[in-house]
């Protein structure tokens, strides 16, 4: 019986076994359902509607989030959004190299970050600009990235978020070897629970593919690493599509491994908060890891230098803005009675001001001088780089008024 | 082989010991332990078994196996789990059973472990020790006899470093491991267990800094700069040399990132020949910057082109040819005459 879930063959006698490059007309339109519903096993806990499912096993773990928390959630991802989009813009005008848009995933970020705490340890692939905003790194701190002056800019054992990490899925074994420490440290599994501490993971669809993630899995599993894989499946990796990465569903992958698996609606930001607190829980207490696949879209493209129009149907994004991961708080905030509309005008004015100064902080951003290029590469630097740098310096200095 | 001269041991000393490079490897390593309980050692089989090389033998069973950890088998996940130990505050000291396995792991060296600080600007470090048994001569099949140091030494934000006795090797894997830059230790396997190589070892001495060359027998007919398994080959030349009266001067390189070239200008504005031996392929290698940087640095005190004695550019031959591959003594004796003759 082909279903969403899983690539099978056709009973015997009915045809030659469907695969993934040739499935078959049921599969193509179980597939389809699936790429845009999520599967049978979605939790979700807020509809696509602002309606609020009741769930056994995760409303727990969202007892504490009242109005106020919600509509805290709601900002959070009203600044987000509006940090990203002005950030695009910005690499339109020339301001920015590159932007990489997180258009659609605010849920899954804002809903995953706010699920540490501030002893755990992060690490981002790039397009984590969501959770680095929970983890209360200044989104001004992004920007150098992007306009290329500088690789990264925060201190990551102060706020617990590794740098961005570019090349696909490194990150997931340095995060599986920071969790290692932690066990080694002995913060996992202490009976005050303050004690305890867990490391997350960001990664996409694609990156699923890498020998690094399957090796990442391969480490947290052996070991009892109190780590949470967080795959953002935002159905695109670039062009390709996620049937071009897997047979099987992606959070289905982690019974391989020997740990539980977990696909939520990435575009819930209250399933995306309780599934995570969930997850790092087990993680702290010694049940680690766990996979959790957020199923979400990206809304925009892969980056600014994409063009999603030679890939994919405008259909497609047209589905999914049905399942806006702000709008469903919005309306589910106003219909329960838990904000006027004072209170989203006033949103909508603090990240006007937001964005406002994150274009004028852009504009303003200074290049780094040519001294830049030589520091930090060592802790103990070689003769021979400093008598690089000095020989450079001062060729420079013998242009006409120091300028090149 | 003699000793290093720069070594003077008092053999009859409580703190000195005899030993061979393998049994001087496991001692720094143990030594390093015992003074940081962040030290941990992580690799294929370097537990209960003690590596395939027994370098690592009995650490696991003094230390543990929470600080001497039997990994998964896979080489990117060695390095790149060691990376998220030093970012949390260990020092990782990481086992690749043999070189040729070393290219899973190219990718979490060059692109995280060698960038991690700069891209932070000093905010993060990664004291990550890599060791690598590396070179051939010791007739096995494909992927164990090559030397890819030359690879790494490209890399900025790497340190590389070979050692080639005994001495060495127990200060090396030391200075290696409190490094706080990212180090490959590149081993001669060949030399592991040579008891010909045993030297005394004082654990008391004063070590020479990690990134130095070092003269190991002076001479002023010409200049031999070697490193590893190929330092035994330029010191038993220098010895035939003499036999015809020709006074050869051999440097251990010792750091192949960054190169200390110093004491080989030095050498060669005196002798003003000089021949390079390694076992690597020579085109873009260690021996080519070797050769430029002296020519750039000695240029009106050369004699003769800088030789050099390598490996062929070729992949590492079936073994039963590598004796044609190896430089050999006659190899270099002939690249002496040659510089001599020029």
């Amino acid at each position: 019986m082909p279903s969403p879930e899983q690539w099978t063959r056709p009973d015997p006698g009915a045809g030659p076994a469907a695969t993934a490059a040739q499935p078959s007309p049921e599969q193509v339109i179980a597939g389809l359902r699936a790429t845009t519903e999520g599967g049978a096993e979605l939790t979700q806990l807020l509809t696509p509607e602002g309606e609020r499912l009741a769930d056994s096993r995760f409303d727990p773990y969202l007892a504490d989030i009242d109005a106020e928390a919600l509509r805290g959630l709601y900002r959070d991802m009203v600044l987000v959004r509006r940090a990203d989009r002005e950030s695009n813009a910005m690499q339109r005008q020339g301001q920015l190299g590159i932007w990489v848009p997180l258009l659609g995933q605010e849920a899954a970020q804002v809903g995953s970050g706010r699920a540490l705490r501030p002893a755990d340890m992060a690490f981002p692939s790039y397009r984590e600009h969501g959770v680095a905003y929970t983890r209360g790194i200044d989104f001004r701190d992004l920007l150098g990235i992007f306009r290329c002056t500088d690789h990264s800019g925060w201190d990551p054992a102060e706020y617990g978020f590794h740098p961005y990490t570019i090349v696909i899925g490194n990150q997931v074994l340095n995060a599986a070897g920071y969790a290692m420490g932690q066990k080694f440290d002995g913060k996992v599994g202490n009976a005050d629970d303050v004690d305890n501490e867990a490391t997350i993971v960001y990664f996409g669809d694609g990156a699923t593919s890498q020998g690094d993630v399957h090796e990442g899995f391969v480490w947290g599993a052996v070991y009892d690493a109190p780590v949470v894989y967080f795959c953002q499946n935002n159905q695109w990796a670039i062009s390709e599509p996620t049937e071009r990465q897997s047979r099987l569903p992606l959070y289905q992958r982690a019974r391989g491994y020997g740990f539980p698996g977990i696909r939520v609606d990435g575009n819930d930001v209250l399933a995306c908060l309780a599934v995570t607190r969930w997850a790092l829980d087990e993680c702290r207490h010694g049940n680690g890891p766990v996979l959790i696949e957020a199923f979400t879209y990206r809304m925009d493209a892969h980056t600014t230098t994409d063009d999603p129009t030679r890939y994919r149907l405008s259909d497609e994004l047209e589905a999914w803005k049905l399942k806006d991961p702000i709008e469903r708080v919005r309306v589910h905030l106003a219909r329960a009675g838990c904000a006027e509309q004072d209170f989203f005008d006033g949103v909508d004015a603090e990240a006007d001001e937001f964005a406002a100064q994150l274009r004028d902080f852009c504009f303003n951003m200074p290049d780094p001088p040519p001294e830049r290029i030589f520091s930090e590469v060592y802790a103990d630097t070689p003769a021979a780089l400093d008598a690089q740098r000095e020989e450079y310096l001062s060729y420079l200095a013998g242009f006409a008024g120091g300028e090149h | 082989m003699a000793a290093p001269v720069q070594s003077p041991v008092d053999t009859q000393s409580a703190s000195t010991q005899t030993m061979t490079i393998g049994k001087a490897l496991n001692n720094g390593l143990r030594a390093a332990m015992e003074a940081d309980p962040k030290v941990l050692v992580m690799g294929e089989d370097v537990g209960k078994l003690g590596g395939v090389f027994r370098v690592t033998d009995g650490l696991q069973k003094d230390f543990g196996e929470h600080r001497v950890l039997d990994t998964p088998l896979a080489e990117s996940g060695i390095v790149g789990t060691a990376i998220g130990l030093a970012v949390r505050g260990y020092r990782p000291v990481c086992e690749i059973q043999f070189e040729g396995f070393i290219f899973p792991a190219f990718d979490q060296i060059s692109s995280q472990l060698a960038k991690l600080r700069y891209r932070t600007q000093g905010k993060l470090k990664a004291p990550v020790v890599i060791r690598v048994p590396f070179g051939g001569g010791i007739g096995a099949v494909e992927h164990h006899s090559e030397s890819p140091e030359s690879l790494f030494s490209h890399i900025p934000g790497l340190k590389v470093v070979s050692c080639s006795n005994p001495v060495d090797a127990y200060w090396m894997m030391q200075q290696a491991i409190t490094s706080d830059d990212p180090v490959m230790l590149f081993e001669p396997k060949k030399l592991y267990h040579s008891s010909a190589l045993k030297a005394p070892v004082d654990t008391t001495a004063t070590p020479d800094p990690l990134h130095s060359s070092r003269v190991v027998r002076h001479g002023d007919s010409a200049t031999i700069a070697a490193y590893g398994p190929s330092l035994p080959v330029a010191l038993d030349a220098a010895t035939a040399a003499q036999e015809e009266g020709r006074s050869l001067e051999v440097i251990d390189l010792r750091t192949l990132s960054p190169l200390d070239l110093g004491p080989v200008f030095e050498s060669v504005r005196r002798t003003g020949r000089l021949v390079v031996v390694s076992e690597a392929s020579s085109e873009v290698s260690l021996a080519s910057e070797v050769a430029a940087r002296v020519q750039q640095e000695c240029f009106y005190s050369l004699e003769a082109p800088v030789q050099r004695v390598t490996g062929f550019d070729t992949p590492y031959p079936p073994a039963k040819l590598e004796e044609h591959f190896l430089p050999d003594l006659d190899r270099v004796l002939h690249a002496v005459d040659n510089a001599l003759d020029w």
